[in-house]
């Protein structure tokens, strides 16, 4: 059994001291960290926290949350994939909205998951209304918290780079730059190929490491190119994948950005 | 045709370090990309224009059996005669009892990709006939001894103007030169005289219509229509799921065919050919065949991957994918490349002959939004996926990886150990500036790139942290 009432439970018998929401007027937003910013890049989902809270939000992290099943289902692992969507289903489905800082993490959600459950009634019923409400974090901020301008700082050029999930299955691409644009110390450069694949694609990135490196590398001149002192994105595999061919091509200068850190103020 | 989908890592790899294609590539991507995109602005409603292809090419194929019936009694109406081929093998046996019967000795074909499927042309030369290829594209293979095509609609696009001077000046024993008119004046001169005295004409076929028993072939050189109206006979071969209801439905297709493939409004040619030639008509072949080719696009018709057969072969898919791109159509190993033959090839030759092929993307979904019949792609090739993994196909570590991270994945306060430990071990080594050079089990990563690694402390546990500071 998963879900929010589970967690608590768990957390308590764990010890921990939390706070119970029980708010019925603010809107209650789970926050997916993903895990790759769980396990990489904690920093981001703070930023969003904090961004989602400045918007006017009722941040609620399920404690027990781990990953949205996407390296199963794209690796043809099915059933793995279902189990891990249904747990999911299970911690969300009580919150007003389900935000990420990620494209590809809520397109998982939001695009993929009701294929898992096809002929499912109940399951089909209850990913259908998560799906309704799952967003991509800049989305969220600009479409249903309304956010015209964010709170943190940031001085200096900087270009965006559209993650394929998130343009692709989330319509993500005048969302960040608007706020980013509303940032005064922001200049915002548009790259060549902004939209064009980073190379990463989960386990491809292993699997084909040569092919994936080379689109990796594609992007790194792009990036050099458009004079912009740091990339902004959002998504941790694209960050990864550009930061990690960036270093390796001898670019110690360029930063790679995740888009809740900028917004936040975290990176300047 | 050969199959070396098996080999595509190697093949992938040796491509991306050739330089001489990377810059043909290159070039390549620049024409289509954006030639497509301007085209289709002249559309008052792309969207809705995909829609209604979609929907004409599901019909076809949701009544496949009636429309090909429908296409054979009207085609033998008019005088054509309709031949069935159940095998690749079969395509090629039915164009040597063709050839036989009317006494044929040389052949000319524009292009077909389904005869590359079969190597009709080898069949065809082993029978001690004569076959010349009509398709610039194409003519530069076969000269090229029959290097196979790259790329659908620009078979020999990975050649360079230079690469192809060099082989017309020694094939065609004539001075060297790189002007691009000139060498096409050139192949003009050497084909002319092959279309007067070829015996019979091969095409492929775009559409094969069937209220009028039709078949409708699309080019830009001219070449089809000399190749079904000079010789005697015409044989188009194509493959059953081509079949479109109606004229009207080719119209509509036709708004988006040429403008996804080359960018253009309408290609230079449009040939609708009915039956063979009539009393008192001036054009025309005498004999008029089809062959219509299975070869398993029935098993494909039932199986999950079954929209794969909406394509109308624009080419749009393997333009934009980044992968295509980069490692070129050759890496593919089999008649189709990019992301619609990753799809297709481990249909046609089997999935144990080509188990990268759906592997081997990103999924950007690039090439989803660009189909002008909204075939979604990375869908389907994430069907093959699961039925590698479902068929043991996948290497054991490879599995033995997945099972491991999502038992983890499931057990949320294991996974929370787990992760713990993992990043710290990881943090351990990185180098001063923050990233790690070398990662035993992921060296497909860190061959080319850094990994940048982890904070050292999982969102988790500090949040978890933070969130008991606040309370106390």
């Amino acid at each position: 059994m998963y879900g929010r009432d589970a967690d608590l439970a768990a957390l308590r018998a764990e010890g921990a001291r939390i706070t119970c929401y029980h708010s019925t007027t603010i809107m209650r937003v789970g926050f997916f960290v993903t895990c790759l910013v769980d396990l990489v890049r904690p920093a981001v989902g703070f930023a969003a926290i904090k961004l989602l809270k400045s918007g006017g939000a009722d941040v609620y992290v399920p404690p027990l949350q781990t990953c949205c099943g996407q390296p199963a289902y794209n690796s043809g692992d099915r059933s793995d994939a279902i189990a891990l969507a249904r747990k999911v289903v299970g911690e969300f489905e009580d919150c007003d909205y389900l935000v990420a800082p990620s494209g590809s993490c809520s397109g998982m959600i939001k695009t993929h998951y009701g294929e898992l459950f096809r002929g499912d009634a109940t399951m089909e019923t209850r990913v259908a209304k998560l799906a309704a409400k799952t967003h991509e974090l800049t989305d969220f901020l600009v479409n249903v918290l309304e956010v015209k301008a964010p709170t943190g700082q940031y001085k200096g050029k900087i270009t965006y780079h559209d993650s394929c999930a998130g343009l692709r299955e989330m319509g993500v691409k005048g969302q960040p730059r608007a706020l980013l644009a509303a940032m005064p110390g922001v200049e915002l450069i548009e790259m060549a190929e902004c939209e064009t694949c980073c190379g990463f694609g989960g386990t491809f990135s292993i699997k084909y490491g040569d092919i994936s490196a080379r689109l990796a590398d594609n992007k790194c001149v792009h990036v050099q190119n458009s004079g912009a002192e740091a990339v902004v994105l959002g998504d941790l595999g694209c960050m990864l994948n550009i930061e990690g061919r960036l270093r390796r091509r001898g670019d110690t200068k360029t930063r790679v950005l995740h888009v809740a850190e900028v917004l936040a103020g975290e990176a300047s | 045709m050969q199959i070396a989908s098996m080999h595509f890592k190697a093949r992938a790899h040796a491509n991306l370090n050739d330089e001489q294609l990377q810059t043909n590539l290159k070039k390549f991507q620049g024409k289509f990309v954006p030639a497509r995109r301007n085209a289709l602005v002249e559309l008052d409603d792309v969207e809705a224009t995909r829609e209604a292809a979609r929907q004409i090419r599901q019909r076809a194929l949701d009544e496949l059996d009636t429309w090909l019936e429908l296409f054979e009694e009207n085609a033998t109406a008019s005088g054509a005669t309709v031949l069935w081929a159940e095998t690749p093998g079969d395509i090629n046996r039915l164009v040597l009892e063709i050839a036989a019967r009317h006494r044929v000795k040389k052949i000319i074909k524009s292009k077909s990709m389904v005869s590359e499927e079969s190597a009709l042309d080898h069949a065809i030369e082993a029978a001690g006939l004569t076959v010349v290829e009509t398709d610039l594209g194409e003519y530069i293979l076969q000269i090229n001894n029959y290097e196979p095509p790259s790329h659908i609609i620009g078979p020999a696009l990975h050649k360079s103007k230079e690469e192809v001077a060099t082989l017309f000046s020694n094939t065609h024993k004539t001075p060297w030169k790189d002007e691009i008119q000139a060498l096409c004046l050139e192949a003009r001169s050497v084909l002319r005289q092959h279309y007067l005295s070829a015996d019979m004409g091969i095409t492929g076929g775009n559409f094969f219509v069937a209220e009028t028993g039709s078949v409708v072939v699309v080019t830009n050189e001219g070449n089809a229509t000399l190749t079904t109206t000079l010789p005697k006979v015409h044989v188009a071969i194509s493959g059953i799921e081509k079949i479109v209801p109606t004229l009207e439905d080719v119209a509509t297709l036709m708004r988006l065919l040429p403008r996804s493939a080359t960018g253009q409004s309408i290609s230079n040619y449009v040939d609708v050919l009915t039956g063979p030639k009539g009393a008192g008509e001036f054009h025309g072949a005498e004999h008029m065949y089809f062959i219509l080719v299975d070869a398993g696009r029935t098993a494909v018709l039932g199986s999950e991957v079954r929209e794969a057969l909406r394509c109308i072969r624009c080419g749009a898919c393997m333009n934009h994918c980044p992968v295509y791109q980069n490692v070129g159509g050759h890496s593919y190993g089999w008649v189709y490349p990019g992301p619609i033959g990753s799809i297709l090839t481990p249909m046609y030759v089997g999935l144990e002959n080509a188990l990268d092929l759906p592997q081997a993307s990103t999924f950007c979904n690039q090439c989803g939004v660009v189909c002008p019949v909204k075939i979604p792609l990375p869908d389907l090739q994430r069907k093959l996926r699961e039925e590698e993994f479902a068929r043991h196909l996948r290497p054991w570590h490879e599995r033995a990886a997945l099972r491991v991270w999502a038992w983890f994945a499931l057990r949320p306060r294991l996974y929370g150990l787990a992760s713990k430990i993992s990043v710290r071990l990881l943090r351990l080594l990185a180098r001063p500036n923050g990233m790690i050079s070398r990662l035993p089990f992921a060296a497909g990563w860190t061959d080319e790139r850094d990994m940048p690694a982890p904070a050292g402390r999982t969102f988790r546990e500090l949040y978890r942290e933070r969130a008991s500071v606040r309370q106390s």
